[in-house]
């Protein structure tokens, strides 16, 4: 007790000395901005709907709704009154204005690792925002703020990641985004009972808000690998032919990819798809296994094809190259993961562009399909694919 | 049956009309073309009047005007009138529905012809009376004395009474029943309830389904084929190849689609690589052009220059419908229930495609969903009639898909245009120079080789050369003067003949964009003068109309005393279409979401003068739909295109406005002028739509955007960080 | 096939694959569901299975075999329209009218399951159904009145 005491006892920082403030730098702005993209704050701190930064979204954890903290410059309920030096520690060692630990959903066990440079221009452009007076929500988890010491002690390492003099200037690059800024094992490798990531499992597929995050090393479900122009098109665009197309929690991803550089794009898909360490026989094995069990048509599920031929098959028995034609299913990682959960989701809600932008536009079949319909249907694209049957057909749709 | 009961047929035999007699002054609207009274109404011995117009119903709500109109001079209830629109067999012709210009032409050649009719009644009435027509008074279709005898019209004009030419009339019954009335449309109660409404919902006996195997992508060459997998499947009757072009008819719709997409997925294509998906703007203007300056007066002066170039990409018509029509090939004649805007060209392009006499072709109106212009309504009715003819006997039902109604309409064509201004010293415009690029706006039949379906034969047609609209309607050209008095002005139309899309006629044609941009720019003029937008236009507006519709539009916002807020703007934009129909000014209300770029729509407040109006309401619901269509058209639309196809094939590929992003409110004030022309008002919002947005985001923001669509990347790029 | 369309019991010789909208058009001769789109972005096909508007478009017959369909035709006639549909010509809530009948499918369940819907809630529910000639303002009227006489 006297350790989480210790440890939980943090100063405020200084506030603010508004005549301190630096006239704004664009070029600094516009670099924040980007990272920011990067970053996908907005995922968290905009509630739908609401303002940009002023917070309000809630994230269910397994621990509790948490809910992203206003970030704009308001002095009163936004980050006006922080210094850089508050804004860096918060984001360093999850550490409020006040002292006070922030809850971990917060990924500052991955923007410790951000340099000086990138802080700042985050900071700059963060407090160029319009400030917006809106109240944080209170979390509801009941676990007490001073256990986050605790949890920092055996999670939390500071500081930068060290580059890898053997590997090119792209893949340290991406190395950097991806296990900092962008926070991807966040989501894709798994946690233990206490919300920490399992080490030994690194991106061998996690959760994020009910979806199954799928695992980006050697683990992937992907029955073609993936390769770096596979993954850049599908971080790029959306949509990666024989592989999937993006739903759920990856869409806000990839929407804010847009407004980052080629360069950072490609190295992040260059240092993932150094994760699968598979050699390149046993990747092309494995493609070659996956072409041959995949079926065009099974009778596995008579039931589920009738409703995939009346629901499904006018799109995606076409394929994308066809007028109106959408993804073959057969080789989509939805179909391939452990989880029939991100599947049904899809179904269920449909893949549909932000509202006036372009983009697949798959509807949603939640009216239509009724429990077993649905399982039907599940069970019958899995058995395309030639796996093991799902077992969580009927759970998934809850 | 008989080949000319045949076509006849489905309703009274009223086979052409006598050859029209020219009279010698002009008459009014399309009386002038078609000036037999008999051509325009009938009066049947049992009392039942049949008024017939060439025009047809597009959910304009025409009918329900002409109704009206008809009702009034008659005076009888619009009920008792069966009203017959575009038929080949039937109804005058009066070209395409197109332009703004039914109530023009049609309402007013009906005004005069019934009110003629009536008179006709009326001195007939007298003469049995033997009283003077003033003792006579018109009743529910009946003519009465004071004294209480009456007599039906049914009784009064029996043979040739009505067979005469139509001459002008000055007593025209205005305004006291059903004229300047928001009658409720006719056609809404069956549309509602799901009563047949569409040539979609026409089910003829016997009936079967076709489905086109569309090309890919323009120029298209189909190499082969399999029909095996089609042919296959139970209840496919016949597959249909002529060149590139394959079709296949089945019993049922749902199998003609399986076949379609059976054979679709069998068939290999040769695809040219052409289109100019890099930048396409720079392509057009790299293509030849033909310069033809439409305007000048004045002597320019120097002062201070202001410039801009604007832009607007391809944009489509989109109907929610995809194109159908029903062809019966039977006893060597063809008839087409169509939707097309233009029944008369339509069986002149049909005849030459199939070499059949246009005397053997019937076209027949149904309507379809709203087509905004030209759409594939011509082509779906090509088809029809190639693919009654390979199946003759039984009625023919074809509909386009959804990718293929995105991909091969003929779009609003992209286009650009050049503002030039010197601004004197005190502020005011010292002189004007506008140029303006652009396709032909106008592809539309006449000619085989303006139907798609034609192009892919193995006697293929080629498109006729494409020309200019001339003014003073002009097409890319429309409205490209500006109605302002300036001292001193220039404006010159270029015109690109050569297509790398397929282009027509899309609602309000140039003026959408034309208006755009000399809107846009007067408001950069005012603020370069520092001057309220208003205000500024007003100085320059001379004609009294004009002037109302802009001081009521702006009063209605409440203009002056607009409270500034942070990401709030307010626009304001008027124009008369083409120059001589409708007044109308916008102004509206934004909010810009700066770190998004996100608009939101607040309030849209709209005045329009239409000359006399025939039905407010109508006038009001074509103004509020033209509003939103516009603002979908101007925050969000552009078709998508790579070398070989275009890429916009759903409503993914091309998104329009939906629920939750329309405005607020609008509201739209009807500016009534009982006794004045009619003039069209379709088309009139447009444009002025467009540049209150463009304006309204330049006054929120501080930065314009001269190239649409106005959508929310390119705002949070003028923006920045 | 047996289905169950505004009330009435049918049978119709279809495969079970076969979205139901061809059936309703072709084999049952309702004209309200409409052709719009084919892949479920439109909404003018919009029907109701047990009170949950679907896209008949893309609805097999085999996922309906125990449910209540309810189409346009089933709200009233010309004659004798229902409250949606009277509310819709009271506002002259359409131009061309070819989205109108899967719209009204659409509000007609918002009607039924949150008659107290505010005019964003209206606007969100809606928002999968196109409009092309713009009469949203118009829509969203109609089923404001409608919810109001329902109240």
């Amino acid at each position: 007790m006297t350790l989480l005491a210790g440890c939980g006892a943090q100063e405020a920082m200084a506030p603010l000395d508004a005549s301190a403030k630096l006239p704004p730098d664009p070029q600094r702005i516009a670099q924040g901005a980007r990272l920011a993209a990067l970053g996908n704050c907005m995922g968290c701190h905009t509630a739908p709907g609401g303002k940009p930064y002023a917070g309000g979204r809630g994230l269910e954890t397994p621990f509790g709704t948490i809910y992203g903290t206003n970030i704009t410059p308001d002095a009163e309920t936004g980050i006006g009154g922080w210094s850089q030096a508050a804004f860096a520690r918060a984001m360093r060692e999850g550490l409020d204005n006040n002292g006070r630990h922030l809850y971990p959903a917060f990924p500052y066990d991955y923007f410790t690792r951000l340099t000086d440079d990138d802080l700042a221009s985050l900071y700059a452009f963060l407090m160029a925002r319009e400030p917006v007076k809106q109240e944080n929500r209170a979390s509801r988890v009941p676990i007490p703020r001073v256990a986050v010491a605790l949890w920092n002690k055996l999670y939390l390492k500071k500081g930068p990641i060290e580059a890898d003099p053997g590997k090119s200037g792209e893949w340290n690059r991406g190395a950097y985004l991806v296990r900092g800024l962008a926070h991807c094992g966040a989501c894709h490798t798994p946690r233990d009972r206490l919300g920490g990531e399992i080490k030994q499992a690194d991106f061998a597929g996690g959760e994020a808000e009910g979806w199954h995050a799928p695992a980006l090393n050697a683990d992937s479900p992907s029955p073609v690998p993936w390769t770096r122009d596979a993954l850049h098109a599908y971080l790029r665009t959306g949509i990666a032919e024989s592989h999937a197309l993006t739903a759920g929690p990856m869409t806000g991803v990839v929407r804010d990819l847009k407004q980052v550089l080629d360069e950072d794009v490609r190295a992040i898909a260059t240092y993932i798809a150094s994760l699968d360490r598979r050699t390149p026989g046993e990747r092309r094995k494995a493609a070659d296994e996956a072409f041959a069990n995949t079926k065009r048509d099974a009778a596995d599920n008579a039931r589920g094809r009738v409703v995939y031929e009346g629901a499904c098959a006018q799109c995606h028995d076409r394929g994308r190259d066809a007028e109106g034609g959408a993804l073959q299913l057969a080789l989509a990682s939805g179909l391939t993961i452990p989880t029939s959960r991100n599947l049904a989701h899809i179904i269920l809600e449909g893949i549909e562009p932000r509202e006036g932008e372009r983009g697949p536009w798959m509807p949603a079949f939640a009216g239509s399909l009724g429990e077993q319909d649905l399982a039907d249907l599940l069970a019958y694209l899995r058995s395309l694919t030639g796996r093991a049957p799902w077992k969580d057909t009927h759970e998934a749709q809850r | 049956m008989k080949r000319r009961g045949f076509l006849a047929a489905g309703g009274a035999l009223v086979v052409g009309f006598a050859l029209p007699l020219r009279a010698f002054a002009a008459l009014p609207g399309d009386l002038e073309k078609t000036p037999l009274l008999d051509a325009w109404l009938r009066i049947g011995a049992d009392g039942s009047i049949t008024v017939f117009t060439g025009k047809a119903e597009l959910g304009q709500g025409i009918k329900t005007a002409l109704l009206q109109i008809a009702a009034e001079q008659l005076a009888v209830e619009p009920a008792r009138i069966e009203l017959v629109t575009a038929d080949t067999a039937r109804t005058p012709n009066e070209g395409y529905t197109a332009g703004s210009h039914s109530m023009q032409d049609s309402g007013t050649a009906i005004l005069h012809a019934c009110a003629q009719a009536r008179e006709i009644l009326i001195a007939e009435a007298a003469r049995r009376f033997g009283l003077s027509s003033n003792d006579l008074s018109l009743q529910k279709g009946e003519i009465r004395t004071r004294d209480g005898r009456h007599v039906g019209y049914g009784e009064l004009v029996s043979g040739q009474q009505l067979h005469v030419n139509a001459a002008p009339q000055s007593r025209l019954a205005t305004r006291r029943s059903w004229m300047g009335k928001p009658v409720q449309r006719v056609d809404i109660p069956g549309k509602v309830t799901g009563a047949p409404s569409y040539v979609q919902d026409l089910r003829l006996p016997g009936m079967v389904h076709a489905r086109v195997v569309r090309p890919p992508s323009y120029g298209a060459r189909l190499a082969s084929f399999d029909e095996s997998a089609a042919t296959r499947l139970p209840g496919v009757l016949k597959v249909v190849r002529d060149g590139s072009y394959l079709a296949v008819i089945a019993e049922r719709e749902w199998t003609a689609i399986q076949a379609m997409r059976a054979l679709k997925d069998s068939s290999r294509w040769e695809e040219p690589a052409r289109l100019p998906a890099r930048d396409v703007y720079s392509a057009l203007l790299q293509l030849p052009a033909q310069e033809s300056v439409i305007y000048q007066h004045g002597t320019p002066r120097g002062g201070r220059t202001v410039q801009a170039e604007y832009r607007r990409p391809y944009q489509l018509h989109g109907s929610i419908g995809p194109s159908c029509a029903v062809g019966l090939f039977k006893d060597d004649g063809l008839a087409v229930w169509t939707h097309s805007q233009g029944v008369y060209p339509l069986r002149d392009a049909l005849a030459e495609m199939l070499g059949v006499p246009k005397e053997r072709i019937r076209c027949i109106h149904m309507e379809g969903a709203g087509c905004y212009g030209h759409n594939a309504a011509d082509d779906a009715g090509a088809d029809a009639a190639l693919l009654a003819r390979a199946f003759p006997g039984r009625p023919v039902r074809v509909q386009w898909m959804r990718e293929d109604e995105h991909a091969w309409e003929p779009f609003g064509p992209a286009m650009i245009a050049r503002a030039r201004a010197t601004l004197a010293a005190d502020g005011s415009i010292a002189s004007w120079s506008y140029d303006v690029w652009s396709n032909t706006h106008s592809t539309r039949p006449g000619r085989a080789g303006d139907l798609a379906p034609a192009l892919a034969l193995a006697k293929p047609f080629t498109p006729p050369p494409p020309r200019p609209i001339p003014q003073p309607e002009g097409g890319g050209d429309r409205n490209a003067i500006p109605i302002y008095a300036l001292p001193a002005a220039r404006v010159a139309h270029h015109f690109i003949p050569q297509m790398p899309l397929r282009v027509s006629a899309l609602r309000a044609l140039g003026a959408y964009m034309n208006v755009f941009s000399i809107e846009s720019f007067m408001d950069e003029l005012a603020q370069a003068a520092h001057a309220d937008p208003v205000a500024f236009r007003q100085r320059y507006l001379a004609d009294a109309r004009a002037r109302d519709v802009v001081r009521i539009a702006a009063l209605r916002f409440g203009w002056p005393a607009f409270k500034r807020e942070p990401g709030r703007g307010r626009g304001f934009a008027f124009a008369r279409y083409k120059n001589l129909a409708a007044y109308c000014a916008v102004a509206m209300e934004v909010h810009v979401e700066c770190e998004t770029g996100e608009v939101r729509l607040l309030r849209v407040v709209s005045a329009v003068d239409g000359g006399e109006a025939v039905n407010p309401d109508g006038i009001r619901n074509q103004i509020e739909g033209g509003i939103l269509q516009s603002l979908s058209w101007t925050t969000l639309e552009a078709v998508a295109f790579d070398e070989r196809r275009i890429t916009s094939r759903d409503w993914g590929g091309y998104p329009i406005l939906r629920f939750p992003h329309v405005p607020r409110s609008v509201e739209v004030e009807v500016v009534d002028r009982p006794g004045e022309p009619f003039l069209g008002i379709g088309e009139a919002a447009q444009g002025p739509t467009a540049a209150a947005l463009a304006n309204a985001i330049a006054d929120a923001t501080g930065h314009r955007i001269r190239e649409l669509p106005l959508n929310r990347e390119r705002i949070k790029a003028s923006i920045g960080a | 096939m047996k289905l169950n369309v505004n009330g009435r019991d049918v049978e119709v010789a279809a495969d079970p694959a076969t979205p139901l909208l061809y059936v309703l058009r072709g084999e049952l001769a309702l004209n309200g569901a409409k052709f719009g789109c084919g892949l479920g972005q439109c909404g003018a096909c919009t029907v109701l299975a047990d009170g949950e508007p679907i896209f008949s478009c893309l609805t097999p017959l085999s996922v309906l075999q125990s449910r209540k369909i309810r189409t346009v035709e089933g709200l009233g006639t010309l004659q004798n329209p229902g409250p949606l549909q009277s509310a819709f010509i009271e506002e002259q809530a359409a131009q061309c009218g070819y989205c109108i009948p899967g719209m009204m499918m659409r509000a007609q369940a918002l009607l039924e399951k949150a008659p107290g819907a505010s005019e964003d809630e209206i606007r969100a529910h809606l928002s999968p159904s196109l409009c092309r000639c713009g009469t949203h303002m118009r829509i969203l009227r109609a089923v404001a009145r409608a919810m109001k006489a329902k109240a």
